[in-house]
């Protein structure tokens, strides 16, 4: 195909939008009839989630089942089955909407899919069973705009994901997509765009925080013969996927915005460094890159301007330190993934030697709409220093798991307990670790804090990528911080000292303390040593590889207190630290427990109360999940 | 380790990939995730042959097989399994599966059982956080695992 004017821009933009406007209607209304065939409307559309959480539970086969259905009632012309990126209620998944009346329906199975076609496609007919039950009211709802979950929520980095068919190109630029590349071609110099960016106060997704449109400068103005754009797509921090979603829901946003910043610093061409374990994100950005060749939004004079750009892929191969710009770039060299001194920074020195600018997945999603809607705009969202949202990844012991986008400045309370639903199993919340490997666990002092870069600084956390694990009073807070150094520790490229030994000391004095071996000086050690380590390591993680630990120290030094001076783990986590027991006046003798007992730990016969043999048991916790009396005792 | 001597037609498929990436050490990366997609790992020769078409040394090779997670020198069972150990997976018990595993098959994290059906892995999160925790066995994902669960598993999959 021959490149693209802006002309046969805007041709495809109409003829797109066409498809699209049902979508986009529904999508500002609040219907509560539903619709069908019967019922006189014209046509549906069915989007089904086809992000990696969904596609878990078989969202594919629904896919399938949905389309067989429609064929086989002959109804092919009037229905139409898309495939969407990830809705974010990943908790009630796999998601399945229908257009127009908005209806919602969650935990779908493809054995449903027939049943939604007859009754609600064609029959008009909601099937109740398949909605969303409002945990407060016990009442269903159909239209995912009632529901908590979304209330809150503003979704700028997501727009397109759950809305639009990432494999087709003509979705996104009906969504406005590729034209604020084009208005920055033809309307706008570099120093314009960048200025833009300044403006608009946005700041690195990724972690640090650092103000992206600074970043697009420094790069711009150093003088080589090539520079290069890329896109940090190693999202590492287990329990974040946000720039997985992006990828998999909006691929052609990163690939506008990689260009943007290439015309804005000078640079031709632009990579890609993304996890090998994301496949659906690797397929979605390879069929988007494809389909922009395709019509010449990336190659040479992209629109019809002297501008040239083209985008390659690189893969990740399972590194976290990669995530660190300088790692990143020596990895995408072709070499082992070690971070060096900064500086010189990569926006002078980076790929290869020449002037690299690295930005975030979600980041680089926040460019386009920012240019569509100006810096002025962007601003009115979120706070003064922090402008904007943030995606975060909910996960953890909470009602509703997945993936939200808020403003910045909204409290962790709104987060965890309106969008969130709260805690799983009306337990009671103890803390929520924000930041990954590198950030702290926040208490309920911090709850009422508005959440941006500075504030979760200031409280002892960080923004990381975007991670939050909300962990409730079953949530032993030494093994937690055990839990990520032990992360760190297998995750330390090994090059320099403070990381690699420090982190391995650190580590070996927690597992001491979970135990049952550790004393009140192991404590005042883990202080001083994760203090040196913040100071002294090379790069980011190692850095921030003390923060879990310092952060529950400050705020859980009790629980820390009680493993070392009492030797009792009040969480009942720390195996070492529990004794397992039968209570005698519940247990009626049912054997459950010593048939599964793999370490032949349990004696007594039947109907009669059952014994644990101490010095046999191996704390296994398997006789607690075959009990159906509440006889096992753990103290 | 063994010298294991691979079958010719994978050492010239070996050499064509590196062929492909023009002989690029800049691409070793790339050219180490198309050559252990031929077996499933990449074994000692394997990586003489990329060092040599690649004109480095041989250390440098393994430095980077033996730095990345992803890469792996042994050979994976015919049920490759993973246990979830994100965040979101540990703090609803997936150190819990990841020791019955450990039990009902006998062999530790990166081991593969004699037989070679099972092998074990952790990884970090596969992103499907709603249904943790989370255990992947070959392409599939169990979701909401309990230890309890385990034992039936691997029987049907013997």
């Amino acid at each position: 195909m021959k490149t693209l004017s802006i002309q046969d821009l805007e041709r495809i933009r109409k003829s797109a939008q066409a498809d699209l406007q049902i979508r986009e209607e529904s999508n500002k209304r609040t219907t509560e009839a539903s619709c069908g065939l019967a019922l006189g409307t014209p046509s549906l559309q069915v989007l089904v989630c086809g992000g990696t959480g969904c596609k878990a539970s078989a969202s594919h086969d629904i896919v399938d089942n949905l389309k067989k259905a429609i064929e086989e009632n002959g109804i092919a012309d009037k229905v139409e089955v898309i495939t969407t990126g990830c809705f974010g209620f990943c908790e009630k998944g796999p998601i399945v909407k229908i257009i127009p009346d908005n209806t919602f329906y969650t935990q779908v199975e493809p054995k449903d899919a027939e049943e939604i076609v007859r009754q609600h496609i064609i029959g008009g007919k909601r099937i109740d069973r398949l909605l969303y039950t409002d945990p407060k009211t016990d009442k269903s709802i159909s239209d995912s705009k009632h529901m908590d979950f979304y209330r809150k929520q503003m979704r700028i980095a997501l727009r397109n994901c759950g809305f639009i068919d990432p494999e087709n190109i003509d979705e996104y630029i009906a969504r406005n997509g590729y034209f604020p590349l084009a208005t920055c071609l033809t309307e706008k110099k570099p120093a314009d765009v960048i200025d833009e960016i300044k403006k608009s106060g946005l700041r690195g997704r990724g972690g640090g925080g650092f103000p992206t449109g600074v970043k697009w400068e420094l790069t711009a103005k150093q003088k080589a013969d090539r520079k290069y754009v890329v896109c940090n797509a190693d999202e590492g921090d287990p329990g974040a996927f946000m720039d997985r979603s992006i990828m998999e829901g909006d691929p052609h946003s990163v690939i506008e915005a990689m260009t943007i910043c290439g015309y804005a610093i000078g640079a031709s061409k632009g990579l890609v460094y993304i996890r090998a374990e994301y496949p659906l994100a690797i397929h979605r950005l390879k069929v988007a890159i494809e389909q922009s060749r395709a019509y010449g939004l990336l190659g040479k004079n992209i629109l019809g301007s002297d501008f040239s750009f083209d985008i390659e892929i690189r893969y990740g191969a399972g590194a976290f330190v990669c995530g660190e710009e300088t790692a990143l770039i020596h990895s995408m060299e072709g070499k082992r993934g070690e971070p060096t001194l900064k500086p010189p920074f990569p926006a002078e020195q980076g790929y290869q030697g020449k002037p690299t600018n690295v930005n975030n997945v979600e980041t680089l999603a926040n460019i386009p709409i920012i240019l569509d809607r100006g810096a002025a705009w962007f601003r009115t969202i979120g706070t003064e220093k922090s402008p904007g949202t943030k995606v975060f990844a909910l996960a953890g012991k909470i009602n509703n798991v997945g993936l939200i986008e808020v403003p910045m400045g909204t409290t962790l309370r709104e987060v965890i307990y309106e969008i969130g639903g709260g805690i799983k199993g009306g337990k009671k919340f103890k803390a929520v670790q924000t930041g990954g490997p590198s950030g702290g666990c926040l208490t309920e002092k911090h709850l009422d804090t508005p959440i941006d870069f500075d504030n979760l600084l200031a409280a002892g956390s960080m923004m990381g990528s975007g991670g939050m694990i909300v962990m409730d009073e079953d949530d032993c807070m030494v093994s937690v911080a055990r839990f990520y150094l032990d992360f760190t520790v297998e995750e330390s490229c090994g090059k320099c000292t403070p990381c690699r030994i420090g982190n391995k000391r650190m580590l070996e004095i927690l597992n001491k303390i979970t135990e049952g071996k550790g004393t009140e000086e192991d404590l005042r050690t883990l202080k001083t040593l994760g203090q040196v380590i913040k100071d002294t390591a090379l790069c980011g993680l190692g850095q921030t590889s003390p923060n879990p630990v310092l952060s529950t120290l400050d705020n859980f030094y009790d629980e820390y207190l009680a493993h070392v001076k009492k030797k009792v783990c009040p969480a009942k986590k720390c195996k070492a630290l529990l004794t397992y027991a039968i209570n005698p006046v519940n247990c009626i003798g049912c054997n459950a427990c010593a048939k599964h007992c793999p370490a032949d730990a349990i004696i007594g016969s039947t109907r009669k109360p059952h014994i644990i043999m101490p010095e046999k048991c191996i704390r296994c916790g398997m006789c607690v999940s075959r009990c159906k009396f509440n006889a096992i005792v753990i103290c | 380790m063994p010298d294991i001597k691979l079958a010719c037609d994978i050492a010239e498929q070996v050499e064509a990939i590196c062929d492909k990436h023009g002989n690029d050490p800049g691409e070793l990366i790339n050219i180490l995730h198309e050559a252990q997609h031929l077996q499933g790992y990449l074994p000692e020769e394997m990586q003489r042959i990329i060092a040599r078409k690649l004109d480095i040394p041989v250390s440098k090779v393994y430095g980077v097989v033996t730095f990345y997670t992803f890469f792996t020198m042994t050979p994976k069972g015919k049920h490759p399994i993973s246990v979830c150990m994100g965040t979101a997976c540990y703090v609803r018990g997936s150190e819990k599966l990841l020791d019955e595993f450990k039990r009902q098959l006998g062999i530790d994290v990166g081991e593969t059982t004699p037989d070679g059906k099972f092998s074990l892995d952790c990884l970090r999160c596969v992103g499907a956080c709603g249904l943790a925790p989370v255990v992947m066995i070959g392409e599939k994902v169990y979701g909401r695992l309990q230890a309890a669960d385990i034992k039936k598993i691997l029987e049907e999959l013997e």
